[in-house]
């Protein structure tokens, strides 16, 4: 009732201006996957429906290769990320130490820096350290700029937590580890995942840390970024494609399990 | 006599958070069996006491026995008592009936057997039925059942329960005392509760210990502590006191007078004071009378301040001339006097209760200072 009273209905000025707005968000991307499909390799003109874009994209050895390649490094990276930050989580929030405040403020640096710099930071770390550039490095770079968000996430979650709980489960006769497997580790859980969500979609597209450190271990952004230098051929739109469709099936089920479990935990 | 079983015995525990010191030697002893109530203003540290009997916190100094095993050293999960928390503090992420097998589970028992121990703790906080809702879908008293039958459902040898009527309305909180004080004497399990409401406090309990800034000021059954306070603090904070600050004046070996800013009591058999000590008399507003006429030894006058109607009964507010309030329980049926009366007010000498002004207080001040 009242909802409806407020809302004035739109104005023709405003509804022209939405439109604009979505079209110019989205026009790109839709056209993307129009020229996905496109028969011939060409940007100006659509020249009827073909999957052949797709097909080569699958015989495109080095292409996939490179892709196999950021899937390992997003997974491995993440897991690491995942379990270094729910450990650094619970250890910050559990223990007293000096300096927590400022080590909890270092925690955004990585965040803020631009990346840049955080690649070339990296480019001459492992040249001192006289590391082979490559799967390890790239490793170790994106553990880092992951680490900060994946506990950014835990954090959010573990502020709300009631100490009660955890003591509650001692008294219970749970030993410390079984109170970390039992109560704390799941009552984290939503935050561990959207976490280790944002981890991945971070880890997936870089492009510009990952060019100063992966030695000969392409990755899939760098590759791509090598591709369309030249000529964009339908390949590399029917990629783009799938990205699109991957990344929001991510965000997708990013929201469901928190919706999921924003219901069970009435939080 | 027979002889009670110690279940909880604390030995001069003391507890310093850096510096400060929470619990200033507390001794005292648990029956088996026993409703026993730590009540005291927040602050005065309950919680840390419950809290070292749970192992959450290790003693400074002193012992802690349960069952005359002494408990230092060993962690929550080693300790056969279990504990209801204020706020709950259920497992969010697990249904009701994993919440109450939790500490089954823990002991490792038969599948079947946990399933029997939990529908029974269910039917005894009359919850049938719950075992799959999540905790945020119950209200607040419905979650503290929850919380009871989860710490009830291993048998502890003692329960500790820190506040856990505290968030829930005065109605429910009605209903879930009685229903808890049942539960006891059903189960017959010991139990320690902590709170800061005294009526709480008195209907429930079998003994009530009264602290004071991290001291048990006194310990003992609800009519004792009512009728008997023995300091200034006992008698302010259970129920409502008059308290009339004076100095003695011995008339002989077994009779004192007390002098008062205005006005003075005469022969009032008493032995353990010294002449010019400062002293408390303190009476209930219930045994407070008045008189139109001088009464003999009572030299107190005072006018009639105001009437306040309190459904059953009507309080009398009468004023001294230092301007100090007492308070007086009427009848609606009696025929008062008009407000402005002079009138003299007295007792019957049984009724009041005299009280040594409190050294210990300095001795706190003194050594409060020190440390600091
Ligand atoms: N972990 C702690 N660290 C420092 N001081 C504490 C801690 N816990 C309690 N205190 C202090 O100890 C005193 C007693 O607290 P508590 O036992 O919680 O009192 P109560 O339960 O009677 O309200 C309070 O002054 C409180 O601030
Ligand atoms: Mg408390």
């Amino acid at each position: 009732m009242n909802r409806k009273k407020n809302q004035k209905p739109l104005g023709m000025l405003s509804i022209s201006l939405a439109c604009l707005t979505y079209l110019f968000l989205y026009l790109p991307i839709i056209m993307i996957i129009i020229y996905s499909f496109n028969a011939k390799e060409s940007n100006l003109v659509f020249e009827g429906f073909s999957i052949q874009g797709y097909l080569t994209l699958f015989q495109n050895a080095v292409l996939l290769d490179s892709f196999w390649n950021t899937v390992k490094l997003a997974v491995v990276s993440t897991v690491i990320s995942v379990v270094l930050g729910t450990l650094a989580t619970i250890g910050m929030h559990r223990y007293r130490f000096k300096f927590k405040g400022l080590i909890n403020g270092l925690l955004y640096i990585p965040i803020v820096i631009p990346e840049l710099v955080i690649g070339i930071a990296f480019l001459v770390t492992f040249a001192l350290a006289q590391m082979q550039m490559g799967f390890v490095t790239l490793v170790i770079a994106h553990v880092t700029f992951c680490l900060p968000f994946v506990i950014v996430n835990i954090r959010a979650r573990i502020a709300g937590f009631d100490p009660a709980i955890e003591e509650a489960a001692m008294d219970l006769g749970a030993t410390k580890r079984r109170t970390l497997t039992r109560v704390t580790i799941p009552m984290l859980t939503p935050g561990i995942i959207s976490g280790a969500l944002i981890s991945i979609t971070l880890s997936l597209d870089d492009l510009v840390i990952s060019s100063f450190v992966y030695g000969r271990t392409m990755t899939f952004p760098i590759k791509v970024y090598g591709m369309v230098r030249g000529k964009i051929t339908t390949d590399v739109y029917a990629l783009s494609t799938l990205m699109i469709v991957g990344t929001i099936a991510i965000y997708a089920m990013a929201q469901f399990i928190q919706k999921h479990f924003e219901k069970a935990h009435g939080q | 006599m027979e002889e009670k079983k110690v279940m909880i015995q604390l030995k001069n525990v003391v507890k310093f958070f850096g510096r400060h010191k929470v619990v200033k030697s507390i001794n005292l002893d648990i029956y088996e069996g026993e409703f026993l109530t730590l009540l005291g203003p927040s602050g005065c540290g309950k919680t840390t006491t419950l809290r070292m009997i749970a192992g959450f916190e290790e003693a400074t100094e002193g012992e802690i026995y349960l069952d005359d095993v002494n408990m230092e050293g060993k962690p929550p999960y080693a300790r056969d008592v279990n504990t209801v928390f204020q706020n709950y503090a259920l497992f969010p992420h697990m249904n009701v009936y994993d919440n109450i097998a939790f500490g089954l589970v823990e002991k490792k028992l038969p599948r079947a057997e946990i399933r029997e121990k939990v529908l029974n703790a269910l039917e005894m906080v009359q919850l049938e039925g719950f075992e799959k809702r999540k905790p945020s879908q119950m209200s607040g008293g419905q979650k503290q059942r929850v919380a009871i039958a989860r710490a009830l459902v291993n048998n502890p040898k003692v329960l500790l329960l820190d506040e856990p009527l505290g968030a829930l309305d005065l109605k429910l909180r009605k209903q879930m005392q009685s229903e808890l004080k049942h539960l006891q004497q059903k189960l017959g399990i010991t139990f320690l509760y902590v709170t800061h409401d005294q009526e709480e406090a008195l209907t429930m309990s079998d003994r009530i210990a009264i602290m004071n800034q991290g001291r048990i000021e006194q310990l003992g059954t609800a009519q004792d502590i009512y009728e008997h306070p023995v300091s200034k603090f006992v008698a302010d904070f259970i129920g409502e006191s008059n308290i009339l600050e004076g100095y003695v004046t011995k008339t002989d070996d077994a009779t004192i007078s007390v002098r008062f800013e205005f006005g003075q009591l005469d022969g009032i058999a008493a032995s353990e004071f010294v002449d010019e000590e400062m002293i408390y008399v303190s009476v209930r507003p219930e045994h407070v009378k008045y008189s139109q006429k001088p009464v003999k030894d009572f030299h107190l006058q005072g006018i009639i301040k105001e009437y306040i109607y309190a459904g059953s009964s009507i309080r009398m507010i009468a004023e001294l001339p230092n301007s100090q309030e007492i308070i007086l329980l009427c009848h609606p049926q009696d025929t008062l006097p008009a407000t402005g009366t002079d009138i003299y007010l007295y007792w019957n000498p049984d009724k009041a209760v005299l009280l040594h002004t409190n050294e210990d207080k300095l001795y706190d001040l003194i050594e409060d200072a020190v440390l600091k």
